[in-house]
């Protein structure tokens, strides 16, 4: 059984690419293998910045012949039919045989492959792989046709067993495969042949390069913690950066450094971004102080003179990164301690989106939003629509400018530092969460506000414009947004009806657009702007409803209608994301359906809460047989109603009642309705649900026993009557008709 | 750094490149005599990295990114520094030591710094021009851009041309170790008349600085373009061959026009008077240009089109 060895030797792989090299790599190459009839024990994938190995253990010597058997047309076919097997097999009419069948004689091929040596295969395989390697970007070099990551310079592709080993034979495009690889760029250049894995890495390692990409990140962490212990400090651990740095270097050597005193006093998150983002340096922070203080450096090389010059180097760079920083912040601080007047006035200047206006008109949307929403949150109007204004002003700071991701970050220590209270600055930082399914959603209620009233800004804005997510396009992350309302909703227990919430500011949009799109209903527009329709929606349209004529009148349900329609589809996307983030957490799809058919969809808690309680009942036996049983009164009874053209819903007496069943039925849903009401008026759904499961036996035994369609038609209307308390009892909880099974 | 390799002075860095690059081989040019944003706005790179004729040259370009400008008092920045530019088509396999071999001329050597390759792809918007390569890192630092030119003009590259542009005032610095660019030595520290980087362009950043931000004719600037533009497209259009029936197409007067275009808009852009939203429009515009000028350029013979 030999072991292969693989190394595609090159330029410098971006860090990022490399992971999934290692994983297509292993993947490519083995799938090939196995397709072609090798099988093997064990396969490996490393890589470095300059190279990409593959080990793999335990090769078939080759592949077996094979043998396949295919039937083929009756021997008394068209002759058209025979060509054409004759062609798909590859085969003669003399080396076909002819079998009996159920239907007569029939042709019979078989074909036989013979079986193929592993460095034959190993030679497509890997050449297919070179040439279709899917690299996110891949370029061409110098003269030739060749695409791959960064420039490829040798190929090593050996097979090897106790014998020896043998070179694969295989060239691409210039490059032919041999047993040869080459050190460190600069300690150890020349080239040196290996054969096989093992000495492969050994040679590699005397040739200062770490072939595993793991070794290497452990290493670093240990270098690293040895490092920050001795002056009694901690590394802030960065995975991320971690997997990039240890895809920047063949032969890690972590060096210390100490942040001069002048720029301590940075925001540490300032400190921690300038040096990832630039440099890639860790931080290391003094649990004493709780500041970051000194920062890890890792260099590919070890020098005569340890790394002195090369962390004077590192320093004096960092040194002019956090001039600049310092630079930005003084001034950054000095406009915020001014009120940021030149912010927000420069902020009007800036686009949003050329249909929605500037980000200073986003951020007064986001204001009045935050006014509205700051009572459901419990907190009060001024304070919300002063930190929405707050919240966005640091997209003008210069710091903001040079680190984008400490947007929000910078906007609390400006508020902060402009003399705003700790809540309304916090929200300047909290606003934009959550950012992703797993980060976390605000609590402080200024920060709520804030956060829905941006994201509700974005959902309506996008939505009156038309510029919806279509399938796996969503350039405005509209879909995030809405998750992040929803979160944000449920986390808080906000209970608010979002129709009301969202049709106010559709409605200022499609005025606004109007206004744009229908030159003729011009004078209409500009009647709307003189009474203010920029401030508030609500006065215009009911000063407009009294202060004008019918035929404005009629303009603007219309223009209400528009915005009715658009907020509708608006809430049923809501739904949608509401079903996926809800399916995640184990709620059926259907039970899910049944709730959002019922009245008051738009009040996301309570469709939780009540979806939550039906999922748990559905979960029961007794939950489901309780379905089945409303599933039979609703279709009885519809079928009733449409044959008869009545609808039945009053009048049950129990007089009429001939069995002990159906008296039973009745003693039930006088009990289940009043409790069922009552819980669900106070919105204690379990109490509905232990309630109406109550009418599980009744149902089913008044099913058992009782048939509906009597002849004596007094008693089928008294019994339709009565199914239909049990449909009404249903639907105070969900549409059953929506449930499954 | 106290290698006694060490150049002293600004110009000893770029003499010595000028030499080591001479050495390899290349054609050392003299800088274009327009204003451009970068080294790539040559047309020794721009023009000549399209078409199949081999090529290899190097030069000095004085660039001018006019919003840079700090009226001379920001230890690292200016509207007006140098670039070191090499190009060479085809790129040749040993490209990267190549350059590693012109860091040590300068007196790094890569044995006691970090000299490092990190990622970083090159795209010129207005040259509709993009490639893949790096950002070349000593010791934390980025002293170059190394770069496998895809495609210029918004045509594929073949063969592809291998660029290298060194940031001068930043190297040197480093190499020199100096923390103020305008106190970096110019000419040899020792000579009797030493003059540091200061003596000869502190006035002139802050002359630049305050026309560039403040004085510029806006409206004459906005004019400058329209005429560049309309220009280009006028030497783009005219016919092929002159009045005695020779074929002379003029793409290098066409791009020309295109060069001062961009330089034009950088100037608007620098006095503020571009809105985020028309930033792209006017990129495309010089975009369009340079794409034009790419076509014309590569029915020449500089292009390896034989008549």
């Amino acid at each position: 059984m030999p072991d292969l060895l693989i190394e595609l030797f090159s330029e410098e792989i971006p860090a990022r690419m490399q992971a999934r090299a290692r994983e297509d790599l292993k993947r490519l190459v083995t799938d090939g293998l196995v397709e072609a009839g090798l099988t093997y024990a064990s396969a490996g994938a490393f890589s470095t910045p300059r190279r990409l190995t593959l080990t793999i253990e335990g090769l078939s010597a080759g592949s077996p012949t094979t043998r396949e058997e295919r039937k083929g047309p009756r021997t008394d076919a068209p002759e058209k039919a025979l060509e054409g097997f004759l062609r798909s097999t590859g085969l003669t009419r003399d080396q076909l045989e002819t079998r009996d069948d159920k239907k007569g004689q029939v042709w019979f091929a078989t074909i036989e492959k013979p079986g193929r040596s592993a460095d034959q295969i190993v030679a497509e395989v890997l050449d297919g792989t070179i040439r279709n390697f899917p690299w996110p970007k891949s370029m061409r070099w110098g003269a030739g046709a060749m695409r791959w990551v960064r420039p490829l310079h040798s190929i090593i592709c050996l097979l090897s067993d106790d014998s020896g080993a043998t070179v694969v034979p295989l060239t691409i495009e210039g490059i032919t495969a041999g047993d040869s690889t080459r050190g460190h760029r600069f300690i150890a250049p020349d080239a040196f042949s290996v054969t096989g894995f093992d000495d492969y890495a050994a040679k590699l390692r005397r040739a200062r390069v770490m072939l595993d990409p793991a070794e290497r990140e452990a290493a670093i962490r240990q270098q690293a913690e040895n490092l920050a212990f001795a002056r009694g400090w901690d590394i802030v651990p960065d995975d991320a950066l971690m997997t990039e740095v240890a895809g920047l270097v063949e032969w890690p050597v972590p060096l210390m450094g100490v942040i001069e005193d002048r720029f301590l006093n940075l925001p540490p998150e300032v400190l921690q971004t300038s040096m990832k983002e630039h440099q890639k340096f860790f931080s290391a922070k003094n649990p004493k102080t709780g500041r970051i203080e000194g920062f890890v450096t890792v260099a590919n090389i070890e020098t005569p003179d340890d790394g002195a010059t090369i962390l004077a180097g590192n320093q004096r760079v960092l040194a002019a990164r956090l001039s600049d920083a310092a630079f930005f912040y003084e001034n950054d601080l000095r406009e915020a301690k001014s009120g940021m007047e030149n912010w927000a006035e420069g902020l009007k200047s800036v686009t949003f989106h050329n249909k929605l206006g500037s980000q200073a008109d986003r951020i007064a949307r986001i204001a009045a939003l935050s006014r509205d929403i700051a009572p459901l949150v419990g907190t009060g109007p001024d304070q919300a629509a002063l930190a929405a204004k707050l919240a966005k002003l640091d997209l003008r700071s210069a710091m903001v400018g040079e680190f984008p991701e400490l947007q929000g970050t910078m906007g609390r220590y400006y508020a902060l530092a402009a003399g705003h209270p700790e809540a309304v600055a916090d929200a300047a930082r909290d606003h934009y969460s959550p950012l992703g399914p797993s980060d976390a959603v605000p609590t402080a209620p200024v920060s709520v506000a804030v956060a829905m009233a941006d994201k509700i800004d974005t959902l309506t804005g996008f939505w009156a414009i038309d510029e919806k997510p279509t399938g796996s396009k969503d350039p405005f992350a509209l879909r995030r947004a809405a998750l992040g309302v929803i979160r944000s909703v449920l986390e808080n227990g906000v209970r608010f009806t979002a129709k009301n919430l969202m049709f106010w500011p559709v409605i200022k949009r499609v005025v606004t657009d109007h206004h744009d799109t229908a030159p003729r209903d011009r004078e209409l527009v500009s009647k709307l702007a003189s009474l203010g329709y920029e401030d508030d929606a609500r006065t215009i349209l009911n000063k407009m409803g009294a202060a004008t004529s019918d035929r404005y009148r009629a303009d603007i349900e219309k223009l209400k209608e528009a915005a009715g329609s658009i907020t509708d589809d608006l809430l049923s996307f809501l739904h949608d994301r509401l079903k996926v983030y809800l399916r995640d957490q184990g709620i059926r799809h259907d039970i899910i359906d049944a709730v959002l058919a019922q009245p008051g969809n738009d009040d996301l808690v309570l469709v939780v809460n009540r979806a939550t309680a039906l999922n748990d009942m559905m979960a029961t036996e007794n939950g489901q047989n309780l379905t089945q049983g409303l599933k039979r009164a609703s279709n009885i009874l519809t079928q009733a109603e449409e044959k008869d053209g009545v609808e039945y819903s009053f009048g049950a007496d129990v007089k009429f009642a001939e069995t002990d069943e159906e008296r039973a039925l009745f003693a039930a849903l006088d009990t289940a309705e009043p409790a069922i009401k009552q819980a669900t008026a106070s919105e204690d759904f379990p109490a509905a649900m232990t309630a109406i499961a109550a009418l599980r036996a009744p149902i089913d035994a008044f099913f058992e026993a009782v048939q509906v369609n009597s002849d004596n038609q007094i008693v089928r209307r008294n019994r339709l009557n009565l199914l239909s308390r049990i449909r009404e009892a249903g639907r105070q909880i969900a549409d059953f008709t929506h449930i499954e099974g | 750094m106290t290698s006694p390799n060490r150049p002293r002075s600004f110009q000893e860095i770029i003499l010595r490149l000028q030499n080591y690059w001479a050495a390899q081989g290349c054609a050392v040019l003299q800088p274009y005599d327009m204003e451009v944003g970068a080294g790539t706005f040559h047309p020794a790179t721009t023009l000549r990295s399209l078409g199949g004729k081999s090529w290899a040259a190097a030069y000095v370009q004085p660039s001018r990114r006019p919003t840079d400008g700090r009226y001379g008092e920001n230890p690292n920045r200016l509207q007006h520094y140098y670039q070191y530019q090499v190009i060479i088509k085809p790129s040749p396999p040993n490209l990267q030591d190549l350059y590693l071999g012109s860091l040590r001329a300068i007196g790094l050597d890569p044995m006691i710094h970090d000299v490092r390759f990190v990622e970083d792809d090159w795209e010129s918007p207005t040259l509709g021009a993009w490639g893949l390569g790096w950002e070349v890192w000593c010791d934390g630092m980025e002293v170059s851009q190394f770069t496998y030119f895809q495609q210029v003009g918004g045509h594929d590259c073949k063969p592809v041309s291998g660029e290298l542009t060194y940031g001068l005032e930043r190297l040197a610095m480093y190499v020199l170790g100096v923390e103020h660019v305008m106190d970096m030595p110019f000419n040899d520290p020792d000579a009797p008349i030493a003059l540091t980087y200061g003596d000869i362009f502190r006035q002139t950043e802050q002359e630049y600085s305050r026309w560039n931000f403040d004085q510029a004719d806006t409206d004459m600037l906005f004019q400058h373009f329209k005429d560049a533009e309309a220009e280009c497209a006028r030497i783009l259009a005219a016919a092929e061959t002159d009045s005695a029936g020779r074929r002379i197409p003029m793409a290098h007067p066409a791009y020309d026009q295109c060069i001062k275009a961009s330089h034009l808009f950088n100037l608007l852009d620098a006095r503020g008077v571009i809105s985020v939203t028309e930033r792209q429009a006017y990129i495309g515009r010089v975009r369009a240009l340079a794409k034009a000028c790419a076509d014309l350029f590569l029915t020449t013979d500089a292009a390896g089109v034989t008549a």
